[in-house]
C-alpha cells in the first residue's frame, strides 16, 4: 500500500509543533499501526533525522503506554482496540492518514505524539486504593463475593489508563477514568469503608488538575479501546452524592 | 574472590522461613524513617515490596523506566497466579507446591527458596483480594480456581485472561497510597544504567532522566532490583517490548554473579511469526490448554483446511506421547515435542512453523458461551491479530521465547554477592529452576515483595541504622556516573548507518537459532563468533541520530542492545558449560532414547553463578551445590 502520513512534530514541551508530511509505499496490510511507525523511522534514522516519538511497550493492548490520535479518533478508527492493536488492513491503498498526539489541558506534550499522562495517577494517588497493610488480609474466602459483583467490578477495573477517553472528550473530562475506579471498589464489600473519602478526594483531585466537566456526550465510551462503560459515571454520581449528603468531611 | 554462600538456614524445611523470622535482625519504626532503600522496577515485585517497605516507614525510591508504574511488563501476565489454599479439595498443600514446582524446575533450584515461595502464596492472594482485587469467583461466592500446566490440581487464580494486569494494579494501588502517604517517591522515565558501590557496599544508583537526557545521581543505604526478565535478547518475544537486561547487566559488572543465564523459557503457545515486520510475539495463554488441544497433520503432505481433515488424520501429539499430562504438559516439553513435529515437517502454516490449537471438542460439549466466558478476550486478541476466527477455525501456534529463569544469583535473603544490592522477582534466578511452571512467576513476584524482601532486607539494614543518608559526591558516584556517559558518548560517536533495531534483529535471530529451543555444542561456538562480529559491527555502524540531552529513543535502544551483546556471550558460555539437558535448556548431546531431556545429576546438579572479570575476559564460574534433602531426585516424566 502507499500512504500519505500527516505526523505532528514537535522538539519539546516549550517550542512549538507543527505536521511533517511522509509518503510511503511499501506498507503491508499485515502490519500494526506501530510496526509501520518502526519502519518509517528506520528509514529517518538511516537518513539521520530524529525518527517520530511515540510510546509502546507491550504491543499487546494492555499496557495502556501507547495512544495515538489518528484521522481524528484515539486508537485511530477501530472500535475496541489500542493502536498498538490496530493493522494496516483498515486503511485503504492511497489514503492519507493524520497522526496527533492526545490533545488535553492535562496531558502537556513532551515529545512529537508523547504526552505526560501522569495526572491521571495523582488522581489515584488521591484515593484509588484500599487501605490494608500487607499481611494484614483477612482468610479470602471467609468474604463471599456475589459473582455478579465480582465480574462487574471486574469489567470496570480493566481500565488501561491510556487516557483515550480524555482525548476523546470536548471538555478534556476524566470521568471515564475516576468513575472506573470509584466503580471497581464500590461493588466490593473491601471498598465500602473508604467509599465516601475516596470518591470525594478524587473527583476534587480531578477538578483540580485540570479535567474538563462531563456533558453527557459520551465520546468517551465509544473510543475506550476496553470497553468500559458509561454506567460507571453515573455510579459515581450516586457514590459522591451519597458522600456530600452524608457530610463526609474528610477531602 | 567473593565466596558463594546461599546463607539457607539451618533446620526442618518446613521450619526454614519461620526460623529465619524469629531470628532476623529488626529495624525499630523511629530508625527507618532514617533509612533510604531504591527500588528499581514497578512490575509485581517492585511495587508489591515498595509499597510494603514504605508502609513500614522507610523512604523509598522507586525508579521505571515507564510513564507510570502501573505500565510494567506485569500488566501483560494472562494466565494466572499460583497458591496452595486446596480451595478444590483435590490434594493440594504447601508441600506439593513445592514439590511440582521442584520437579517442574527438573530439579535445578534451591529447595529452601521453593519452599519459602510456596509457603507464603495463600499470603499474596490474601492480601491482593483484599486491596480489591476482581479475581474470578463462583456462583457461591468464593474463588474460583483452573489448572495449568505440569501439575494435577486446579490452585490457580484468575481474572479472566488479564490476572497479570489486575495483580499489578492492585499492587500499583499500594504504591499510590504511599505515594499519597509520603513514604514512596516515585521517579519513573528513568533508566537506571548504574550501581553505585561504596566500600563493598550498594549505595545508590545512576540513571539517565529518559525525558530530559540528564544524568542524576541518587543514593540509598540499600538498592533493590526488581527488574524483570531479558527474554527481550530474541527481539521477538512475549514480553514488553522495551523489557531489558541492562539494569541486572550493569550490577552483574560491578561484581553481582549472574545465576544460570541460558536457562530461559520458550512458551509452546505464542502466535507464530506472521511477517518480516512482526515486533511482538502475542502469547496466547497457556490456559487455553486446559480445553485446546493441540494436533498436526498426520500426514506431512495433507493441505487441506484443518476444518476438513477428519480425526483420524489427525495427530494429537502431546496427548499420544504423553497420556498422563496430554495437553497439559509442562511448558518445555510442550515447546520441544511442537518443534519436534515441525522439523520433521508436520508444521503447518505458510511457513510451516506452526501447529494447530483447537477449540472443536471444547465448544462443542461446553458450548460457545461458556468458552467465550473463558476466553473470550484472548480469541478476540487472536482474532484481531491475525484476522482468523478461533470459535470457526483452531488456531496457530509456536513457541517463543518467554521467560528467564537465569538472572542475578541471590542468596536465601535475596541478596545479591554485592552487599546490600538485592534482586526480586523475575530478575533473580532463584524459584524456578531450569523451567518455571505456569502461574508461579506472578506468584513469586508477590511474594517476594510482600513478605520475603521487607524481612530479609530489614535484617540487613538492621546494622545501617548508623549509617548517615548516603552523599551523592562520593568518588564512586562520580566514576558511575562518568562511566554512564562515556559509554554514552562513545555511542553517539560511532555515527554509522544502521538502525540499532536491526542489529537487535539479527542478535535475536542467532540467539533463538543457537542458543533457543535447542542447544549443542558446534552451534553455540558458532554463536558466539557470531555474536562477536555483530557486536564488532555495532561498534562500527549504528546511528543514533540527535543528542543525548533530550527525549531520544534510538539512544535508549542502542545502549539496552549495547548491554545484550554481553548478556547473550554469557548465555552461550553457559550453555556451553552445562552439558546436560535440563527443562527449558535442552542439549542435543544429551537425550534419552525417546528424545526427552537427559540430566546428568552426578556432575550438573549445581547453580551456575558466573562472576564478571573485564570486558575482554573470560568470566569465571561458581558453582552453588544443589543438595537434595527433601525430594527424591527423579526423571521428571509427564506419561
Ligand atoms: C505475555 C506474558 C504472560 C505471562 N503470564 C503469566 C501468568 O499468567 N502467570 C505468571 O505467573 N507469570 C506470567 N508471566 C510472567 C510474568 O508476567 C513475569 O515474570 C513477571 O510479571 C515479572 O515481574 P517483575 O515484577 O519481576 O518485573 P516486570 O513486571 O518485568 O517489571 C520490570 C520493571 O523494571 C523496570 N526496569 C527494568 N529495567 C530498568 C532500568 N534499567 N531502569 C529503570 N527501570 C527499569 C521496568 O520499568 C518495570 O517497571 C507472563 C509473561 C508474559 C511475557
Ligand atoms: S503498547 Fe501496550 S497497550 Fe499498546
Amino acid at each position: 500500500m502507499k500512504l500519505r502520513l500527516k505526523i505532528w512534530r514537535q522538539p519539546n514541551a516549550t517550542e512549538k509543533g507543527k505536521f511533517a508530511t511522509y509518503d510511503m509505499d511499501n506498507v503491508s496490510p499485515e502490519m500494526s499501526f506501530l510496526e509501520m511507525l518502526d519502519s518509517l523511522n528506520g528509514t529517518l534514522v538511516e537518513k539521520g533525522e530524529m525518527p517520530v516519538a511515540f510510546e509502546h511497550d507491550c504491543r499487546e493492548g494492555i499496557c495502556g503506554s501507547c495512544g495515538l490520535y489518528i484521522n481524528g479518533h484515539p486508537h485511530g478508527p477501530q472500535k475496541l482496540a489500542t493502536t498498538c492493536h490496530l493493522y494496516m488492513r483498515v486503511f485503504r491503498d492511497g489514503q492519507t492518514i493524520v497522526v496527533e498526539p492526545w490533545r488535553a489541558r492535562p496531558f502537556p506534550v513532551i515529545r512529537d505524539l508523547i504526552v505526560d499522562r501522569t495526572s491521571l495517577e495523582k488522581i489515584l494517588v488521591a484515593g484509588g486504593y484500599i487501605s490494608v497493610d500487607t499481611g494484614q488480609a483477612a482468610e479470602s474466602n471467609t468474604t463471599k463475593i456475589q459473582k455478579e459483583n465480582a465480574d462487574e467490578s471486574y469489567d470496570s477495573a480493566v481500565c488501561i489508563g491510556c487516557g483515550a477517553c480524555v482525548a476523546a472528550c470536548k471538555n478534556a473530562s476524566a470521568m471515564l477514568f475516576v468513575s472506573a475506579k470509584v466503580s471497581q471498589f464500590a461493588l466490593l464489600p473491601q471498598g465500602k469503608v473508604e467509599a465516601k473519602r475516596r470518591v470525594q478526594r478524587m473527583v476534587a483531585r480531578m477538578d483540580e488538575l485540570g479535567f474538563g466537566n462531563c456533558t453527557n456526550s459520551y465520546a468517551c465510551e465509544a473510543e475506550c479501546p476496553k470497553g468500559i462503560k458509561i454506567t460507571n459515571i453515573a455510579r459515581m454520581n450516586r457514590e459522591f452524592w451519597k458522600a456530600k449528603v452524608c457530610g463526609q468531611k474528610t477531602v | 574472590m567473593t565466596k558463594l554462600d546461599s546463607k539457607i538456614p539451618q533446620g526442618p524445611l518446613a521450619e526454614k522461613w519461620t526460623h529465619y523470622k524469629e531470628h532476623a535482625r529488626l529495624v525499630n519504626p523511629a530508625n527507618r524513617k532514617k533509612l533510604d532503600i531504591i527500588v528499581v522496577g514497578t512490575g509485581i515485585a517492585g511495587s508489591s515490596a515498595a509499597a510494603t517497605l514504605g508502609e513500614m516507614g522507610y523512604n523509598v525510591k522507586v525508579f521505571c523506566y515507564q510513564d507510570m508504574p502501573r505500565r510494567a511488563h506485569s500488566v501483560a501476565a494472562q494466565g494466572g497466579i499460583n497458591a496452595a489454599k486446596n480451595y478444590k479439595n483435590d490434594g493440594d498443600s504447601v508441600f506439593r507446591l513445592f514439590y511440582d514446582m521442584i520437579k517442574g524446575g527438573d530439579y535445578r533450584s534451591r529447595e529452601a527458596n521453593v519452599y519459602r515461595a510456596a509457603e507464603v502464596s495463600n499470603a499474596s492472594i490474601d492480601q491482593l483480594v483484599a486491596q480489591g482485587v476482581p479475581f474470578a469467583r463462583e456462583y457461591g461466592g468464593t474463588l474460583a480456581n483452573r489448572s495449568f500446566g505440569g501439575v494435577q490440581v486446579s490452585r490457580t487464580f484468575y481474572a479472566q485472561g488479564q490476572t497479570g494486569q489486575q495483580v499489578l494494579l492492585g499492587c500499583y494501588s499500594g504504591l499510590c497510597r504511599q505515594v499519597d502517604l509520603g513514604t514512596v517517591t516515585m521517579y519513573p522515565r528513568r533508566d537506571v544504567l548504574d550501581i553505585v558501590v561504596i566500600d563493598g557496599k550498594a549505595r545508590g544508583v545512576v540513571a539517565r532522566n529518559l525525558v530530559t537526557g540528564v544524568i542524576e545521581r541518587h543514593a540509598a543505604h540499600a538498592v533493590v532490583l526488581a527488574t524483570g526478565g531479558y527474554g527481550t535478547i530474541y527481539y521477538l518475544s512475549t514480553l514488553a517490548v522495551n523489557s531489558n537486561a541492562t539494569a541486572a547487566w550493569a550490577a552483574y559488572k560491578r561484581g553481582a554473579f549472574f545465576g544460570n543465564p541460558s536457562f530461559v523459557q520458550i512458551h509452546p503457545t505464542s502466535l507464530p511469526v506472521l511477517n518480516e515486520y512482526q515486533s511482538k510475539l502475542t502469547l496466547m495463554s497457556e490456559s487455553l490448554r486446559n480445553d485446546g488441544r493441540i494436533w498436526v497433520p498426520k500426514d506431512k503432505e495433507d493441505k487441506r483446511h484443518p476444518n476438513h481433515i477428519p480425526e483420524e488424520d489427525r495427530d494429537y501429539y502431546l496427548e499420544r506421547r504423553y497420556p498422563a499430562y496430554g495437553n497439559l504438559v509442562p511448558r518445555d516439553v510442550g515447546s520441544r515435542a511442537a518443534k519436534e513435529r515441525c522439523d520433521a515437517g508436520y508444521g503447518v502454516g505458510p511457513t510451516g512453523l506452526s501447529v494447530y490449537l483447537d477449540f472443536k471438542d471444547a465448544i462443542q460439549k461446553q458450548g460457545k458461551k461458556a468458552i467465550a466466558a473463558k476466553y473470550g478476550n484472548l480469541f478476540e486478541l487472536y482474532h484481531r491479530v491475525t484476522g482468523s476466527d478461533p470459535y470457526e477455525e483452531p488456531m496457530r501456534i509456536y513457541p517463543a521465547g518467554h521467560y528467564t529463569m537465569g538472572g542475578l544469583w541471590v542468596d536465601y535473603g535475596l541478596m545479591t554477592t554485592i552487599n546490600g544490592l538485592f534482586a526480586i522477582g523475575e530478575s533473580n534466578f532463584s524459584d524456578h529452576g531450569a523451567n518455571r511452571l505456569g502461574a508461579s512467576s506472578l506468584m513469586q513476584c508477590a511474594g517476594d515483595g510482600y513478605f520475603i524482601l521487607p524481612y530479609t532486607l530489614s535484617d540487613y539494614l538492621a546494622a545501617e541504622i548508623r549509617t548517615p543518608h548516603i552523599a551523592t559526591d562520593d568518588k564512586a558516584f562520580e566514576e558511575a556516573e562518568k562511566n554512564v556517559t562515556g559509554r554514552i558518548d562513545k555511542l553517539m560517536k560511532v555515527n554509522g548507518r544502521k538502525t540499532a533495531l536491526s542489529f537487535h534483529k539479527r542478535l535475536g535471530n542467532i540467539m533463538w537459532n543457537h542458543c533457543g529451543m535447542a542447544r549443542n555444542e558446534e552451534g553455540l561456538k558458532k554463536a558466539y563468533d557470531m555474536v562477536e562480529e555483530l557486536e564488532k559491527e555495532f561498534w562500527k555502524d549504528v546511528r543514533i541520530p540527535g543528542t543525548p540531552n533530550e527525549l531520544n529513543q534510538e539512544l535508549e535502544k542502542a545502549i539496552r542492545i549495547a548491554d545484550f551483546f554481553g548478556l547473550a556471550k554469557l548465555m552461550i558460555t553457559d550453555a556451553l558449560d552445562r552439558k546436560e539437558s535440563c527443562g527449558a535448556h535442552f542439549r542435543e548431546e544429551s537425550q534419552t532414547g525417546s528424545g526427552e531431556a537427559q540430566r546428568i545429576d552426578s556432575t550438573y546438579s549445581y547453580v551456575a553463578a558466573w562472576e564478571y572479570t573485564d570486558e575482554a575476559g573470560t568470566p569465571v564460574l561458581h558453582k552453588e551445590p544443589l543438595v537434595f534433602e527433601n525430594v527424591e531426585l527423579k526423571e521428571r516424566s509427564y506419561k
